[in-house]
């Protein structure tokens, strides 16, 4: 289950460092174009992280099978395998939908991090204090973002009021456990996402005031019957492995 | 001593994008150790997705074949997690005279306020007169600045 539970923070970091490298090249503005490289950047980088941890634990529960590498994880496993929250899977949109994406993601890997800190697991513990330094940058990034695109001109604010639209029914996975969540949880090393709601609303209420957009507000009406978490994934999934794993699915063991 | 000859040895390793500053300058150089035949090095990234850690392990393995010591181990950590903090004076001193701001040494990455996460002046003029113009630069490591008064745009090494 703990192994799942990695696989859970490695998927969400390397879909989201996939969707924020589709930028690249494709920016509104060079300068821009190069903060959504970085940050993708650091986000897979936190994906390797966190899949050598996961080969390592599954490495150490089947000694007899061939080892598993990060590649496998990675480059191997189909869209169900994938576990993901629905929210950073969804397209780039235009700009205003991948800065809120990013935004509320970050917030969210802020205090995930934040919580692993003190993990039982060192090597999660680890992970989480290199990374929340990258992921504390993210924030005040798209936080920026969010309110000059909100504050911005009728167009832009027109175009957040989409944005949150279109994400606002993906936010309340990220606060329902999975089952791996749960057990990672009482045993010390891993979070209950649903403990860390009401500090995930706080400030990102916050900086939606100043960007007179409207605040967030959990309703149930309004959540989506996906869960990635559970590999229940939108149809956007599949087409993003269908591209980041097509050189090692045609060409097995691949190298350059 | 053997250790001290491979640290001096190790002054050559440059970091890939910053040429002016050695994996000791800028503090990811951690540890070395021997132990029997084996240099066991120990390195930590500056940023989890940093694509010169491979280049730089690279070198130091061809640096130190070159120089006898054939049977090199690398280790690399994540705790405790890199801080700019750990560049050393002579590193600041180079990235100056490179064109790159140094990192502000009060230390204070945090969410709120404009904090003091920004270069003191120019690194060509010495202005104090300078704006953000972007968060992001050319690597993980660097802010995009400009200066006012001699209008050049200028790299900052953030506060990390």
């Amino acid at each position: 289950m703990f192994s799942a539970y990695l696989l859970h923070l490695a998927d969400n970091a390397l879909i989201l460092g996939h969707r924020n490298s589709e930028w690249t090249g494709h920016g509104p503005v060079l300068e821009q174009d190069i903060a959504l490289s970085n940050i993708a950047l650091d986000l897979i980088g936190q994906s390797r992280n966190l899949y050598q941890l996961a080969a390592d634990q599954l490495n150490a529960g089947s000694p007899a099978r061939k080892p598993v590498t990060e590649d496998d994880l990675a480059y191997l496993r189909d869209a169900t395998a994938f576990k993901n929250v629905v929210l950073v899977e969804q397209p780039n949109g235009d700009w205003a939908q991948t800065i809120l994406r990013q935004f509320y993601f970050s917030q969210f890997q802020l205090l995930q991090y934040g919580a692993l800190l003190k993990s039982k697991e060192p090597g999660l513990a680890a992970i989480s204090e290199k990374s929340i330094k990258e992921t504390r940058y993210h924030v005040k990034w798209s936080s920026e973002w969010v309110c000059r695109l909100g504050d911005g001109t009728a167009e832009s604010h027109s175009r957040m009021l989409n944005a949150l639209e279109t994400l606002n029914p993906l936010v309340p996975e990220l606060f329902t456990a999975a089952d791996y969540e749960l057990s990672s949880a009482s045993g010390g090393r891993g979070v209950d996402p649903a403990d860390l709601k009401e500090n995930w609303l706080k400030p990102v209420n916050r900086i939606l005031e100043a960007a007179t957009l409207p605040l967030y507000i959990f309703e149930n009406k309004k959540r989506s019957v996906l869960s990635g978490k559970n590999g229940f994934h939108s149809e956007h999934l599949g087409y993003i492995l269908a591209e980041m794993q097509f050189l090692q699915r045609a060409y097995p063991g691949c190298t350059w | 001593m053997e250790k001290e000859k491979i640290i001096s040895i190790l002054e050559a390793v440059m970091d890939p994008e910053i040429p002016v500053l050695s994996i000791a300058d800028l503090g990811i150089l951690r540890e070395v150790e021997i132990s029997g035949n084996d240099i066991i090095i120990t390195v930590t990234p500056t940023y989890s997705g940093c694509p010169a850690m491979e280049v730089i392990r690279q070198e130091i393995r061809e640096l130190l074949s070159d120089n006898g010591y054939p049977n090199v181990k690398i280790n690399q950590v994540l705790s405790p997690a890199w801080t700019s903090e750990w560049m050393s004076a002579s590193g600041r001193e180079k990235l100056e005279a490179y064109g790159i701001a140094a990192p502000a040494t009060t230390h204070s990455c945090t969410l709120d306020g404009p904090g003091t996460d920004r270069p003191d002046h120019c690194p060509l003029c010495r202005s104090r007169n300078i704006e953000l113009i972007s968060r992001f630069g050319s690597t993980s490591c660097k802010a995009l600045y400009r200066c006012l008064d001699c209008l050049e745009p200028f790299d900052y090494f953030k506060c990390h």
